[in-house]
Parts: C-alpha cells; sequence; structure tokens
C-alpha cells in the first residue's frame, strides 16, 4: 500500500504518501466512503482492487466488498447497488471491459452515478498487457463522462470530483476514469491525499432522491418505453451531457478553492503554448515524453507547445476551438485506432477536426497514432510527431489530410 | 434461534393474502402460467418487497411505461444479470443500512429471470450469487421452456424433441431438438451447499409456490426457486388448459416438486405421493399428446421420453433431483456409519 513520506511536510488539509495511480484511486474509495464495489482480476486496473482490498482488511473503510463471476456481473452489480441509493465503484480493463458491455451500456441509459475506472489495456487479439485507449473510448457515445488521468494525483482529484460530478442530479451519468496501463496504473508517485474534513466539504452525500428503488418509494425503473418515448428519454441523456459541462467547471473550481490543484482549465491543460506555433494534443500519461521533447526541441528554437486533454466526454468543443485556433498546425496523437476512419486518423484526430471544420481561422490537423499496446514514445517518435506537425503548419489545410503511424516497423 | 416470522406458512387457499401486489397493467397472453407465479410470488412476499425482473416475457410483456402492474417497487436487469442484480440490491440495502444511511427494516430481494435469461445465460451469475451467503434474496427462475418472449426459440430448457422456431419438425428431420432438459434446480442444489433453500414448484399447486417462496425468503441467505410454468403460446394448446398441463407435467413425473433446505431434501405435493408409492405416476403420452410442440412425435420418440423420465424415478439417487447414483455393489456406502472429523479430539 502506499507509503507516507517524511520528507514533505504534511498540512490538516493533506497527506503526502508514494502511491500508484491504482493505490491513489483506493485512497479516493476511502474518502469518498463507497458503499459497495465489485472486483474481477484483470491487469492492469485491479491494482486498484488489490490496494481497496488491503485497506478494508486493515479496517481502514467500511465497503462491501463483492468478488464477482465476470466484468459483466461486476458492473451489474454496482448498477443495482446504486439504483437503492449506495456510492458505488467498479472498474475493468481491455477485454474485461468489453465483457461488461452491456452493463455499461444500460447504466448510462439507466442514468445511474456509477464511478469506474478503466486502467486502459490494448484489446485481444493478440495480447498485450499495456495502454491502449480503444476500451475505454469503445463507450464514448452512451452517456459516461470519460475523464483522463496525467499522474496518481490526478487520478485521486478525479476520482473525488467524479462522484460529485456524476451524481449531481443535473448530471446523474456514470463516469470512467481512464488511467494509463502501468504508466500510470503501476508506477508511484508523490499523492497528497487530502484530509477526510476536507473531502467532507467538497464531496456531498449520494441522494437518488425520488429514484430511489425502496418499498417507501415503490416506482417501476426502465419498463418497456418503446418508440412512443424512447427518444425523449435519450434527449434527457443528451441535456444531462450538456449540463455536465457546467457542473465540472463548478466542481473544479470548488476543487481547487479548497485543495489548490487543478491549473485554471478544467478541461485542458496547456504547456508551453504562450509563443507556440505548433502544438501537439493527447491524453493521459503521453504527455511526459512529449513535454521533455518540448523542453528539448525549444533549445533549438521551436516553437512548440502541449495541449493536454483532461475530458474526453463530456467533449469540451468551446474549450478546444478557443485553445486550438491559436496555432498554425496541431498533431493530435491517439494511442487508439479507428480502422477505415475518415483519413484512417484515431478516434481524437477525428473528434478535433470535427469540433474545428467550422471555424474561419483553423490549423491544419494532422494525426499520429503512436504508443500502441503499451510501447513507450521514445524520444526520436516525440521528434519525428513534431517535425511532421511544423511541416504540415507550412502546407494548406489539407496537409493534415493524413494520420502517421509513429515508430512502427515496416 | 427463535426468530419471529413474518411470513408464515400459508395453511390453505383460505389462508392466502388478500392483497395484490401485481395488478392489472400487463399484457402477458391469455392463460400466461409466468404471470400467475409473478402474482403468486409478491402476494407469498408481501409490500416490503424489492422485484427485479431479468428481459423476458415478464419484462416485456410486464412494463409497458405507464401501465405497471408492480405495485412493490420493481426495476429491470439485463437477461443474463438476475443473479447478479439481487447481489447487487441486497449488498446495497445490507451496507447502507449498517452505516445508518437507511432505516434498518426487513425487505425482501427477488429477482426473476426465464429460463433463458437463467438457465442459458444467467446460470453463472446465480451460481455466483448462491454462493454469498451474507446477502439476503432469491433467485426465481420462471421457467417456460422456450423463449417465449423473443418468437419460442428453443433454450437449454426446452423439452427434448418440442417444436420451437429454432427446431422446426421437417421432412428430413423430425426432430431437430435433441438436447435433454438441464436439471438447474437440482444442479443448482448439489453445487451450493450453503444456499439454505433452493426448489422447485409450479404455479399449478399455487399454495405450496407461495409456502416455497416464503420459506426462501424467511430462511435468508441467497436462495432459488424453479417454476414449470405452462405456455399456451409457446407450448401450443388452448388457454384453459394451462392449469391442467401444471398437474399433468408434475403427475407424469417430469417435473418433480421439491425443495432443499439446509441440505435436507423434501419432495413434495405428488411427486412424495409418487416417490412413497401412494400415487401412480401416470405415462408421459398423457402429457405430451395435449401440446402442439409435441404432435409430429412418433411413437419412438414418445418411448425415448417415457424411458428417460423412467429413468429420474428408477436410476437417480433421489427420484427426480439427483441424476446420478452409486452401483448397486457399492450401496453398502451409504450405510457406512460417519464420523465427522472435526469432532475428534486430539489424542
Amino acid at each position: 500500500m502506499a507509503i507516507e513520506t517524511k520528507s514533505r511536510e504534511s498540512s490538516e488539509v493533506e497527506t503526502e504518501v508514494l502511491a500508484t495511480g491504482c493505490e491513489a484511486i483506493a485512497e479516493a474509495i476511502r474518502l469518498a466512503d463507497v458503499d459497495v464495489m465489485a472486483a474481477y482480476p484483470i491487469r492492469p486496473y485491479d491494482g486498484v482492487m488489490q490496494a481497496a482490498a488491503k485497506l478494508i482488511a486493515n479496517g481502514k473503510m467500511d465497503v462491501e466488498y463483492i468478488v464477482a463471476d465476470g466484468e459483466h456481473s461486476q458492473f451489474e452489480i454496482v448498477k443495482h447497488a446504486c439504483a437503492v441509493g449506495s456510492r458505488v465503484f467498479v472498474g475493468s480493463s481491455g477485454v474485461g471491459w468489453f465483457y461488461a458491455f452491456e452493463a455499461i451500456a444500460v447504466t448510462a441509459g439507466l442514468r445511474l452515478p456509477v464511478v469506474a475506472i478503466c486502467g486502459n489495456r490494448a484489446l485481444d487479439d493478440p495480447g498485450a498487457f499495456g495502454t491502449e485507449h480503444n476500451d475505454s473510448l469503445a463507450v464514448r457515445d452512451l452517456g459516461w463522462l470519460l475523464p483522463w488521468a496525467e499522474t496518481a494525483q490526478e487520478a485521486l482529484d478525479l476520482a473525488l470530483m467524479a462522484w460529485r460530478i456524476g451524481e449531481d442530479k443535473r448530471v446523474s451519468l456514470p463516469v470512467a476514469i481512464g488511467l494509463d496501463g502501468a504508466f500510470l496504473t503501476h508506477s508511484q508517485h508523490i499523492v497528497k491525499i487530502p484530509s477526510q474534513a476536507a473531502v467532507n466539504k467538497f464531496l456531498p452525500k449520494f441522494d437518488l432522491g425520488d429514484r430511489l428503488l425502496h418499498p417507501d418509494n415503490p416506482i417501476t425503473i426502465a419498463p418497456q418505453v418503446d418508440q412512443d418515448w424512447l427518444m425523449e428519454i435519450r434527449r434527457q441523456n443528451d441535456n444531462a451531457m450538456r449540463q455536465a459541462l457546467t457542473v465540472i467547471r463548478e466542481a473544479h473550481a470548488d476543487y481547487k478553492r479548497i485543495f489548490g490543484r487543478g491549473g485554471d482549465n478544467p478541461f485542458l491543460d496547456e504547456y508551453m503554448t504562450e509563443d507556440a506555433e505548433v502544438v501537439v494534443i493527447g491524453q493521459g500519461t503521453l504527455s511526459l515524453p512529449m513535454k521533455v521533447a518540448i523542453r528539448r526541441l525549444r533549445k533549438e528554437g521551436h516553437k512548440i507547445g502541449l495541449v493536454r486533454l483532461k475530458w474526453f466526454r463530456p467533449f469540451p468543443t468551446e474549450e478546444i476551438v478557443k485553445s486550438l485556433t491559436r496555432f498554425k498546425a496541431v498533431g493530435v496523437i491517439d494511442r487508439d485506432y479507428s480502422f477505415g476512419s475518415p483519413f484512417y486518423g484515431g478516434v481524437l484526430y477525428n473528434e478535433i477536426r470535427s469540433a474545428l471544420y467550422s471555424q474561419a481561422k483553423r490549423p491544419v490537423i494532422v494525426g499520429f497514432v503512436a504508443g500502441l499496446g503499451g510501447r513507450e514514445i521514445e524520444q526520436n517518435m516525440a521528434t519525428e510527431i513534431f517535425e511532421k506537425t511544423e511541416a504540415a503548419a507550412k502546407g494548406g489545410p489539407s496537409a493534415g489530410d493524413v494520420c502517421h503511424w509513429i515508430g512502427v516497423r515496416e | 434461534m427463535a426468530v419471529e416470522t413474518a411470513l408464515p406458512q400459508i395453511k390453505g387457499v383460505k389462508d392466502v393474502p388478500y392483497e395484490e401486489l401485481f395488478v392489472s397493467g400487463h399484457r402477458t397472453c391469455q392463460g400466461c402460467e409466468s404471470a400467475l407465479v409473478m402474482r403468486h410470488m409478491v402476494k407469498a412476499s408481501g409490500p416490503r418487497t424489492i422485484v427485479l425482473g431479468s428481459t423476458g416475457c415478464m419484462y416485456v410483456a410486464n412494463t409497458t411505461y405507464y401501465t405497471t402492474p408492480w405495485v412493490v417497487p420493481w426495476m429491470h436487469t439485463q437477461l443474463g444479470a438476475s443473479g447478479s442484480a439481487a447481489l447487487g440490491t441486497a449488498a446495497g440495502l445490507k451496507v447502507l443500512m449498517r452505516k445508518g444511511k437507511l432505516k434498518n427494516e426487513k425487505i425482501n430481494v427477488i429477482a426473476f429471470c426465464g429460463d433463458g435469461g437463467g438457465a442459458d445465460m444467467g446460470l453463472g451469475a446465480i451460481s455466483a450469487t448462491l454462493t454469498h451467503k451474507d446477502y439476503n434474496c432469491l433467485v426465481l427462475l420462471y421457467d417456460n421452456e422456450s423463449y417465449a418472449n423473443t418468437d419460442i426459440q428453443l433454450s437449454s430448457m426446452t423439452p427434448y424433441g418440442a417444436v420451437t422456431t429454432f427446431s422446426p419438425s421437417g421432412e428430413k428431420k423430425r426432430l431437430m431438438h435433441t438436447r435433454w432438459k438441464k436439471n438447474v434446480p437440482g444442479m443448482l442444489a448439489a453445487g451450493h451447499p450453503e444456499s439454505r433453500y433452493i426448489a422447485a414448484g409450479c404455479a399449478a399447486y399455487a399454495v405450496d409456490l407461495m409456502n416455497k417462496i416464503r420459506k426462501a425468503l424467511e430462511l435468508g441467505g441467497p436462495t432459488f426457486v424453479h417454476t414449470l410454468d405452462p405456455c399456451p403460446k409457446g407450448w401450443d394448446y388452448h388457454p384453459q388448459y394451462s392449469q391442467e398441463l401444471g398437474h399433468l407435467a408434475v403427475e407424469c413425473g417430469i417435473w418433480p416438486l421439491y425443495e432443499v433446505i439446509d441440505g435436507m431434501c423434501n419432495l413434495t405435493g405428488p411427486t412424495r405421493q409418487i416417490a412413497e408409492g401412494r400415487k401412480k405416476r401416470k405415462p408421459v403420452i398423457e402429457y405430451l399428446r395435449r401440446q402442439g410442440r409435441f404432435a409430429h412425435f412418433a411413437d419412438e420418440d414418445i418411448e425415448h421420453f417415457q424411458a428417460e423420465v423412467d429413468k429420474m424415478w428408477t436410476d437417480w439417487l433421489i427420484p427426480g433431483v439427483i441424476p446420478f447414483t452409486i452401483p448397486a455393489k457399492d450401496q453398502n456406502i451409504l450405510k457406512i456409519d460417519k464420523k465427522p472429523l472435526h469432532e475428534s479430539k486430539p489424542a
């Protein structure tokens, strides 16, 4: 479990520990007073279940910890526990996430604010343990909120925000936090663990209100609505996702006020962009090698920077437009694939191009697929990404109608 | 430990609760025995009950938006999720009451599934649930022997040779379906020794069924009740004969009624009478010939069916329950004095 460090002073608001992304999430589960969680083994997400099990065994938290018979059961168990008013946690990775897919779909349809992590892992076959974002991204259309964490600290912060945002009555949607497999789930960082008192100020108690399934409130949930009502209900979910942008902004501002973390923009984390002409954008831990490359290449005179996307759903269109229209060219790094898509680009590439389509002044947007299956994005690859983006900046808009696979043996 | 019983056993038809908790508003077929199971189920459990309904007839036909027949709280669950729905709901209630977030009281949790949801897709989750002895929940499998809601496709519970839309009788193949029906309650009772109550019932024996539901809920922990539900649409007979076919299934020995309480098996109703020799088992032809789904049966098919049912009564360790036995030469094993190790004192 997390090792408490003595090197830095701990305030009454927080304690510093050395923890992996998974251990940081387990601490968030404890602080959020989660009622029910369901576990099933698959690497790499299940580090969080192992860490949580230790906290329970050692009496640090009181949670119904159910070891399920598969991911479908895992997600169904927490869905139903949530419907009777429990705060819940669940998670999976890769093909495990897909095994739960039916339950994942209905959880969003039911508007039940389940909080999950997806320890991003390449889908079988052939097998790979490492990061790929296709597991999380597969649910992008269903009504799950999808943030991605960069560090163990951000994983903990996002988890605490996830319950608050998901359980907010204006949203009432599930949240799946993306944690890059191994790079984040299993690497240790210094993490500030907030005090219970501070978390209580930030995170209200879960209250389903008149949607609680209980004999005192004998409602019928999810009857057969057919074509008579389905569109109206889908529209409500659409509205909830629109509301989520506001609720994220509020939660982010409150979190920053109480804990002093999170930066100015809830959706984007910009690095050395003030004078940048060319930037790359991506999600999760790929920002770390890209930041190193930016510092290195800037010494050679390249005016480059990084924009890290923190929330993929709801997609922060307004913030993306405001940010990316400042640059000549944008390289989109996808740690995913979307075979047969427009220009054979990754998922993020086409989302970003779509968001910027109607802008009079828009950058050239070029696509990169990199780091699949947990392959390291090395410095020579980062250099190549920036070189290709800078080259595209000199061309017309169609210079970006291409997706480069980086670091692939041909 | 003496526990005050909130759900006493029902002594007879006049003792059945008057209160209806499954009312009009559904659109099940005329003669639907599964709808009767639903009615009896909540009549037995009473109003402090949460019902989870897996996809199937009793979801699709029962819960059209704005016309719910459920007086008790009801929630849909996925086809293979009845076990998980029961578990999650029971776990949620338990922890919320322990933490003082919900008033501490007894709330019955019942998740139902059809034969497709329970015996095919959701069997694994039901099995898992029956091992979680800390949670009080009942899984009820209403078995109408096909995917009757979706078009009468065969399930692993469709009887040998029956016609379904996936097993039509044709010129080349008289029988498309030649698998023998799974023995689900027997399998679950054999495989889940910590489940305190597992039973097989039929709505044609309504009081027996309601008492089984009540015993399951009163004994607590994860429990399981399986009902055989004649289905006019899927079995192809006139709706007025549903009760009669339920009786025949039991009287022909095809569907034995029993309960396994804390490891003890009781045969109930006519099944018990047959086993004790007080009632003569009827030939299966009386049951088969009443249904269109067996109309294509040749004499040899009926003979095969009868032979298989006979085995349940002549060869099985417990008639109709445990489908294997020990060889005749080893019968004395059953009589050996077995001393438990855990009670022996170290020398």
